[in-house]
This record gives structure tokens, sequence and C-alpha cells, in this order.
């Protein structure tokens, strides 16, 4: 049995930290892991993704259409645009933040409204206010530390094994903000 | 030990343990951090060329010179690079020489989505494909190997999905292993008509003697799980397959894709009542197989463009849909990339747009000119085509059109090959205006510095590429640098430089707004003198929406660059302190 988590943004969100930090965790719990993302032309403000799976042996390193169990999304619109690859029963984390593609800032399409609505009515819905949570931490820039601390939750790894791991992949300097984030996420 | 490393990772991590002493490359996605993990050994030289058949001579050389050497690639550098490594293949080696090239099914950052495969069986050279991070470890040390016992360069064909997915791979040592002594021998390097007609003999020897390994090799393995179906496949397709069928079919994994084993096939397909050729791309494994006589499905019921995925395979097989999952009912907009907040190639193309010019692109952040809302970009083929492609539609169509038309090409990428096509315009009378959009790095690929920078792959200082001395030198009499953010003079010097009856050049110079050198602060602000007149949408900055009638910043996105007070007519846009 794989476990397979989905990350999504927009690029220059962070999500690349969420995904190591999540990525070296499930690898200190002995798991076999794959992590895939898409670096290049993606990264300039686009739409970003990262599949990580773990599990006694993974294969393919891509998540495919109703194959994710938790989906962790940084921004509303890439959440929905997520949605049909959540598992029936999975469940979406999304950060309340909501940014403006270049076709809406246009005009050439609207935002989509009220998608924390219509995601609520088909799936297990959590949304976070990270950037307010990540300010109580201290740095506005820990988001994607508190979306960690909301998805570590809902795994059965226990919250000292993530503590470890944040303690090994973030710079000192930033260890006690993010440390405070993570438990602020992971008790909200 | 075990790491969690990512494909490219783990080819720099094979080619390390396997001695290699030189690495020579052009960054590229998704190739690029093949290279950049090169670095963090200090035993190997590791440089980035100006271009990648700079690169495969540098490496060649190496190889030749007795040392295990290698370059990297993404597959349209390989086309850059195809010369050398035609010949390559008839020269041989004398240290291990290996190619890495980087396909990129589903074109995540690519002008196309050719198989390069091909170049295997067109250039004689033998090719491996792993599927995960520990082979792309295992099978680049296995590379140097073979390189040196069948005295030829192999390639490593990798995909976006090998490249940049991270797996587990069990660390170990470097090898030591020695320079191999260099002896002058002509008639094996010096490739003229009567020598490498002898050499033709060899490569045609080498082939068939890889044709009898490729039988017995492990990199070849077959996997029966008792079933009358099979597939064959390899690489990451393989990796799907597997996800999507589990042990319900046998496998014939091909790690070795040219040359491919034929009585290896001929057995397995000898055993299962319907076999099926699982490939990304082209059907290169399928016509070898039907080229046997095989009776195998592939391209008839497999897609030849894009990426695979295991549902794809599940439902192509096993006749089996998709999990159920909630679906969008409501059409959503898109999210391509953009030009970051900051950038300094949005000054130069919204003067383009403005001036209405015919705009000869090139490949980097700025082919990024071409969306909406600029859409200032008319053409972009390939790395250097903005300037050569723009002599040829100045001779077709007229000294006047030339007027209204202008090249764009990144620092990196006129060092790469645009400077030849600057020869041309120079040399052949040309009347163009080629703008070097100098943003002193290489922006698209994340960073790298080139010839232009003054700094090598490891950061070290060396001699600074002259761009102005350069272009003197190869003829161009008028040289204009200007900053693209002073929109005023920018247009100035434009409408001047497409003017003239001769060829110019103007340096369009402001640094990436990533580059930790750049410090904008503070942020734009737009104040009650608005009179939502919306010229400062026109720019395409990502932190500038509409907001009602009106027009909102978003504090978050912007970064303080202020190219957005230069174009407001009304002074209605401040800057504020953070």
């Amino acid at each position: 049995m794989t476990r397979n988590i989905m990350i999504v943004g927009v690029g220059g969100q962070g999500t690349l930290l969420a995904s190591r930090i999540l990525g070296n965790t499930v690898i200190n719990e002995g798991y076999d892991v794959k992590v895939s993302e898409v670096h290049g032309m993606s990264q300039r403000g686009g739409s970003v993704v990262t599949y990580v799976k773990y599990g006694d042996k993974v294969f393919s390193p891509i998540i495919d259409r109703g194959e994710a169990d938790i989906i962790l999304a940084f921004e509303m619109l890439e959440a929905y645009r997520a949605m049909p690859y959540l598992k029936k029963g999975g469940k979406m984390i999304v950060n309340t933040q909501e940014i403006n593609p270049m076709p809406v800032i246009i005009g050439s399409a609207e935002y989509p409204e009220n998608i924390g609505e219509k995601m609520s009515s088909k799936l297990d819905l959590t949304q976070v206010d990270a950037a307010s949570i990540a300010k109580e931490a201290g740095n506005i820039k820990a988001v994607n530390v508190v979306l960690i601390g909301v998805m570590a939750k809902s795994t059965d790894i226990p919250y000292e094994n993530w503590v470890e791991t944040i303690k090994s992949t973030v710079p000192p300097k930033f260890l006690e903000v993010n440390l405070k984030a993570f438990d602020l996420g992971y008790n909200s | 030990m075990k790491k969690l490393l990512l494909g490219n990772a783990a080819v720099a991590r094979g080619a390390y343990e396997a001695g290699v002493r030189v690495v020579a490359s052009y960054p590229g996605t998704p190739s690029t951090e093949i290279t950049e993990e090169i670095v963090k050994f200090d035993e190997i030289y590791a440089e980035w060329s100006p271009n990648e058949k700079v690169a495969c001579e540098v490496a060649l050389g190496a190889a030749i010179g007795g040392a295990r050497a290698m370059t990297c690639m993404k597959h349209v550098g390989l086309n850059v690079m195809a010369d050398p490594v035609f010949t390559a293949s008839y020269t041989g080696v004398n240290g291990g020489f290996v190619l890495c090239v980087a396909d990129d099914p589903g074109m995540h950052s690519s002008q196309n989505e050719q198989d390069s495969r091909h170049y295997a069986e067109a250039s004689k050279i033998m090719m491996l494909e792993p599927g995960d991070s520990q082979e792309c470890k295992d099978y680049t040390k296995a590379a140097f190997e073979l390189s040196e016992k069948y005295d030829t360069p192999v390639f490593i064909r990798l995909s976006t999905r090998v490249s940049h997915s991270q797996s587990l791979v069990e660390i170990g040592e470097r090898e030591d292993i020695e320079l191999k002594p260099y002896e002058k021998n002509i008639p094996k390097f010096v490739m003229m008509p009567a020598m490498a007609m002898k050499r033709h003999y060899v490569v045609e020897d080498r082939i068939a003697a890889l044709k009898a390994f490729a039988e017995e090799t492990e990199l070849n393995t077959v996997e029966n799980n008792g079933s009358k179906i099979g597939v064959i496949t390899s690489g990451v397709t393989y990796m799907y397959a597997k996800e999507a069928l589990g042990d319900k079919v046998n496998y014939l994994k091909l790690g070795m894709i040219y040359p491919m084993p034929e009585k290896k096939l001929i057995d397995f397909a000898k055993g299962c009542d319907k076999v099926y050729v699982i490939e990304e791309l082209d059907p290169v494994i399928e016509n070898h197989c039907k080229a046997l006589g095989l009776d195998v499905a592939g391209k008839d019921i497999f897609t030849l463009i894009g990426e695979y995925t295991p549902n794809m395979i599940r439902k192509a097989i096993l006749g089996i849909d998709a999990p159920e999952s909630a679906s969008l009912e409501e059409q959503i907009p898109v999210r391509p990339p953009v030009m970051c907040a900051g950038c300094p190639h949005r000054g130069t193309f919204y003067v383009l747009k403005k001036l209405g010019l015919v705009v000869s692109g090139d490949i980097g952040c700025y082919t990024l000119g071409a969306v909406a809302p600029l859409q200032a970009v008319d053409s972009t083929i390939c790395m250097g085509a903005s300037v050569s492609a723009a002599m040829g539609m100045g001779k077709a169509r007229g000294a006047e059109f030339t007027k209204k038309l202008v090249s764009v090409i990144g620092d990196s990428t006129f060092m790469h090959s645009g400077i030849t096509g600057l020869v041309d315009i120079v040399y052949n009378k040309g009347t163009n205006t080629v703008i070097i959009l100098d943003n002193s790095i290489t922006g698209m690929t994340g960073h790298q510095d080139n010839p232009t920078t003054g700094y090598t792959i490891r950061g070290e200082e060396t001699k600074q590429v002259n761009l102005i001395a350069l272009c003197k030198a190869i003829g161009v009499e008028h040289v204009a640098v200007a900053d693209p953010f002073d929109l005023k003079n920018f247009e100035k010097v434009v409408k001047e430089e497409v003017e003239r009856d001769e060829p110019s050049v103007i340096i369009a110079q402001r640094p990436c707004a990533l580059l930790k050198t750049v410090k904008y602060t503070g942020h734009c602000r737009i104040t009650d003198k608005c009179k939502k007149c919306k010229m400062c949408m026109k720019l395409g900055c990502p932190a500038i929406s509409a907001d009602g009638d009106g027009v909102k910043i978003d504090l978050n996105q912007c970064n303080g660059c202020g190219l957005c007070i230069n174009v407001c007519p009304f002074e209605a846009i401040e800057k504020e302190d953070n």
C-alpha cells in the first residue's frame, strides 16, 4: 500500500521546502519513497505540483486522477484544479490565500467564486488561514511549515519525528519560528 | 547508506563514483542539476560551456586524453552537438565517455517533444535508459565501464520524470581510476576519409558485439509472473506499467535500448498470447519488434504525444477505468508561467509592443514575452534563431520591413549561438537590429553563470566577455546600451537603431530581479491621482490587477521595482517603504 500526497501551489510559494520536509520524514520512518516535481518554465508563477509517495515499494513517481490520499494546497484555485486527483474519502487541506492568475489579472477570465463551499460539498476539506498562523509564529514566510503541521496531523507519523526532520532541514536561525509554525499548524 | 536523490543528482553521484574527471555541459531543463551536482565534488573539473557542441568536444577531448568524461544536455541540446557525436562514434574513446541526454515528454519546459532515442540508432552509439534514481546511478557507472570495454561513447537517456523525481539511492565510494596513457593514434582519431572508412567497419563490428551483449546483459530483465500477457517497456514507463498492472503481466524491461536484443524479445513474445509495447513518444521499441516479425500492440492503442500515466495503461490493457473522484463542474482559469515581478524583460517588451515591431524571439525566460497581455514576440524556434531568422526575414521582405523588425536574445543564448547569426548579418549586409537582453545570468534554468557574467561554474572570478567590444569586433558599428526600465530612453534608442541602414545592437542592461545582488526595496502604491486608465495593467505584472473599475497592487507580489511608476501617465503610483 502506498500513501499518496500531492502538494500544489503557485511557483514561488515555497512548496519545494514542504516536499523536502515531507520526503525526509517518511524516509526516516523506513519507507520507500518517491518525490516528483517539475522545474523550469512552470516555476515562473505558474501552477506547481509535487507528488510525494511512500510505502513498502513505490513504482510510479506520479500520482494519477483519483489516487491522492491527501492534497495539501497552498492556494484556493490550485486546490480546486487538483480536486479530481483526490481519492474518494481522501482529505484536502487548503490555505485560504487566493492569488490571481494572469488570465484573471488581465480580465480574460474570472477567479471562481466560493471555491471552499464548492469543494466542501464534495469532499473532506480543511481550510487554514496559514498566513495568520505564520504571522503568529513570528514570520509570514513560514506558511509552508504551518501547512506541513496541519497535514502531519492527518498522517500516522508521530509529532516528534516531524520535529526531528525540521531541525535537520531548516537553517538554525529560522528554526525557532519554524518549530512554532509547525506546532501551531499541528494543533490548529 | 541510502539517500533520497533527484535522478539528476544520482547520475552525478554515479559519475563521481565511476571516477569521472571532466564534465562539460550547457544548462537545459530537465538536465541542469546533473552538472550542478557534479560541482559539489572537488575532484572533478566541471564547466558550463558556451553551448552543447563545445561541451561535447571538451568532454570528448578529455576522454581521448585518457580521462573518464561526461557531457549532459536537454534533448534539443543534443541537436546542437550532433556533429561531434556522430564522429565520436567512429573515433571511439580512450577514457570512458558518457553523454547524458534528458528528453521532455509532455514539454514541461521545451520547444518540442523530440525522442532522442533515434539519435542512438542514427549515430550507432549504445544507449541506456534508467527508470529511477538508483538506476540512474547504477547505469551511469555501467556506462563508463561499457564505454571503455567496447571503445564507444555511451548515451544515458533520461526523461523529465526520471531527472526530476527523487528516490532512494545506495551511496558508494569513488573508484580510483587512473588517467589512461595518451598515445598518438592517427588512424583512430584523425577522421579523414581514408581513416574514417576503416573506422566505419570498426563501428559495425562494435554494434554486432553490442547486440550479442544485449542478449545476455542484466540491463535487460525478464520478469515472468506466469501471465499470458507480456509487456515490453523501459525507463519510467516501466514504473508506470508496474504500478498499473502489478503482477498481472510478464515484463521485459529494456535497460539498454540501443542496440536492442533480438532473441530475447522473440523468446519473451513466444511465451505470451498478447504482447504490448509501452513507450512514451515514438514507436522505437515497437518498430524493432515488428521488424523481428513479432505481433505486438503499441501505438495503435497508445498515444504518440505527451506523458503516460498508470491510469492510462491500466485502462488500455486491463480495461479498468480510473478511480472515481470529484470532477470540476466549471471551466477554471489556467495559470500559465509569467515574467516575475521586477523582471527586466517586461520593460523591453512593453516598448517593443508599443512601437508595433515584429519581434524575432529566442529561448529563455523572455519567450514569455509572447504571452498575454504583452504578446510582443512573433516567433521562437531554437537557441540563436532570433538573430539569423530575422536576417532571413529581412532579406525576404526588404530593408523597409527590417526597420520594423528586431531580434531579442538573452546574454547566455547570444553566447550560445547568437554570435554566428550576427556575423552573418554583418558579412552579408543585413540591416537588422539585435537586442541583447543582458540580465547578467542564465535565468530560465535557474541562474547559471556564463561567459558574460565574469564567474565560472564554481563561482571563481574569470575573464568576462565584453559584449560591446565583441559586437564591434564583428563589425557592428552601432552598439547602444540602454536600461529597459528607463522606458522613455529605451524607446528612443530602439527607434533610432531600427531606422539605421546598417546592422545595430542594443544591449538592454538590467539584472534579473531574482539575483541575490538585486535589492529592490519597498513597494508601489496607487494614489488617489489614479484616473483608472489601466495603462499599468498593460505591463502584465503579476502584482497589478483590476479592482472593480480601478487597479490594485498586491503588496505580497510587488517587489518595488518601480516600472509601473514609469508607465503611469498621471504620476498616480508612488513608491512606499515597507
